[in-house]
């Protein structure tokens, strides 16, 4: 087994915990836990095992892997159902580009379609879409949105930056990313880092990354984030945006938080999406081809 | 009419975009990286036939079409107009010849087809799959060499022509198919 065969652990942790992301964009299911009639408990479905395997990193692990079922509240799709599964890693001590070696290794190993071709997120902008996403003026944007196919949504708010970027992305760019071969996007912007590193620099970056094959995004991962401060700011500012968007807010203290403080060691981890994963190997082109009863049929 | 919110949106809606009513004949859901989930969906203009892409935010709401479909029964035409009944509410729609498009050539007396009303106003009129009409005028028998000549043009009580087997004679009812305008067999009745 590819993991095994490189020293990884396999590890399982907790589905429902009190720690949960905060992210501006997913959801997590929650349940109130307790005696009848008594004080109930706010728990969490995981949208991934990411806390809980950074946590043992913390205490102590050094290469850990773990396939399990995560949940996130939204609609149903061809490439989603609020239950799936991710293939999840992390591996202490990996710097970025060995972190995406490891993720075009799996790729390779798992479908055969050679290793992934490496594509910075301002080679593919300026390639496909013919400017420079982190240099470009707000307007420039909203006119290269303007230019597709289909128009962006009526309620897009204009300051949107990170919206009119993902749109660029979705229409102008990642319908050609990994067709031949699997393509690593890396270098993200600093707003989009959610819980990666970001690197110093003119603009900074966010040591992120993204496995593409199909055009389909198959998995997202981070050299990732450990100053525990740092992650408090993202946190507070997710649940603001959360709010302007009429969404609740989310817990932003955590137990990763506690771990974070006490010390988390340099590492890369990445999550992949395993239902996606096999409609590629089976050439499904709907995810509830693989998934035995989907959300409407659970 | 009312609002619908995307997580309701599906094949068949019918709604209405600046003024104009849609069905939705594709909606699917996607969402990039981290970003916001987006619905995009393909639409088609209800009078005119058109379609259009439209993306929404999810959360975003638009406004459901007040559209209905009834048996309506076609009484009779006058000038430009076509005039048809409302079998349930007895109430009388009017429609113009650019309304009722081909349909003029198959309607005959309470003829009962099928209208799609858009607030209340009639915007299309589809007759039965297949009706049953009279030739008033055709030509006897084959023209000159039968095996060139199969078909001949015959004109039915509606007015309009078909074309038809050259066997078919003046009084005869025949049977086409309104989606086609072709002719599938001579009828009793």
């Amino acid at each position: 087994m590819f993991f095994q065969g490189r020293g990884f652990l396999e590890v399982e942790t907790p589905i429902l915990s009190t720690d949960t992301v905060v992210d501006r964009h997913i959801d997590p299911f929650s349940l109130q836990v307790g005696p009848t009639g008594g004080k109930k408990q706010t728990l969490w479905l995981q949208t991934s095992p990411e806390f809980a395997m950074k946590r043992l990193l913390a205490a102590g692990a050094e290469a850990i892997y773990q396939v399990s079922r995560v949940f996130r509240q939204e609609e149903q799709g061809s490439l989603h159902n609020p239950e799936f599964t991710l293939v999840e890693w992390y591996c202490r001590g990996d710097d970025f580009h060995t972190g995406m070696k490891l993720t075009s290794d799996l790729c390779e190993t798992l479908l055969d379609r050679g290793p992934a071709e490496l594509l910075s997120y301002a080679e593919a902008f300026q390639y496909y879409v013919g400017l420079d996403p982190h240099r470009a003026h707000l307007e420039t944007l909203i006119a290269a949105a303007r230019q597709c196919d289909s128009r962006p949504p009526e309620s897009m708010a204009k300051e949107d930056r990170d919206g009119w970027l993902d749109w660029l992305l979705t229409e102008r760019v990642q319908v050609h990313l990994g067709v031949d071969r699997p393509v690593l996007l890396y270098d993200f912007p600093a707003s989009q880092a959610a819980l990666a590193q970001i690197r110093p620099g003119e603009p900074p970056l966010a040591e992120r990354f993204e496995l593409y094959v199909s055009g389909w995004e198959l998995a997202n991962g981070y050299h990732e984030l450990l100053d525990a401060g740092e992650l408090r700011r993202r946190n507070a500012r997710a649940n603001e945006l959360r709010r302007g968007d009429g969404k609740a807010a989310l817990p932003e203290e955590s137990r990763l938080l506690a771990a974070m403080e006490r010390g988390l060691p340099p590492a890369v981890g990445c999550a992949l999406g395993f239902d996606r994963l096999v409609m590629l190997a089976a050439g499904a082109k709907s995810i509830d081809e693989v998934i035995a009863f989907p959300w409407d049929r659970a | 009419m009312g609002s619908i919110n995307t997580s309701d949106f599906k094949k068949g809606l019918k709604v209405q975009l600046d003024g104009d009513p849609y069905l939705m004949v594709e909606c699917n859901f996607v969402k990039p990286g981290k970003g916001q989930a987006l619905y995009k969906c393909r639409l088609k203009h209800l009078i005119r036939g058109t379609t259009i892409d439209r993306t929404w935010k999810s959360g975003d709401s638009i406004e459901s079409a007040d559209v209905e479909e009834i048996s309506a029964q076609y009484l009779y035409r006058q000038g430009d107009k076509f005039v048809f009944m409302d079998n349930e509410s007895y109430e009388q729609y009017e429609l113009t010849a650019d309304q009722v498009g081909d349909t003029w050539k198959y309607v005959k007396e309470s003829m009962v087809c099928s209208m799609v009303l858009y607030n209340s106003n009639p915007i299309t009129v589809t007759p039965p799959n297949h009706v049953v009409l009279k030739i008033e005028y055709c030509e006897p028998g084959a023209r000159g060499n039968t095996a060139n000549n199969v078909t001949k043009p015959c004109k039915v009580e509606t007015g309009a022509e078909f074309q038809c087997p050259v066997f078919v004679n003046i009084g005869d009812l025949i049977k086409i198919d309104t989606r086609t305008g072709e002719y599938l067999e001579r009828a009793k009745e």
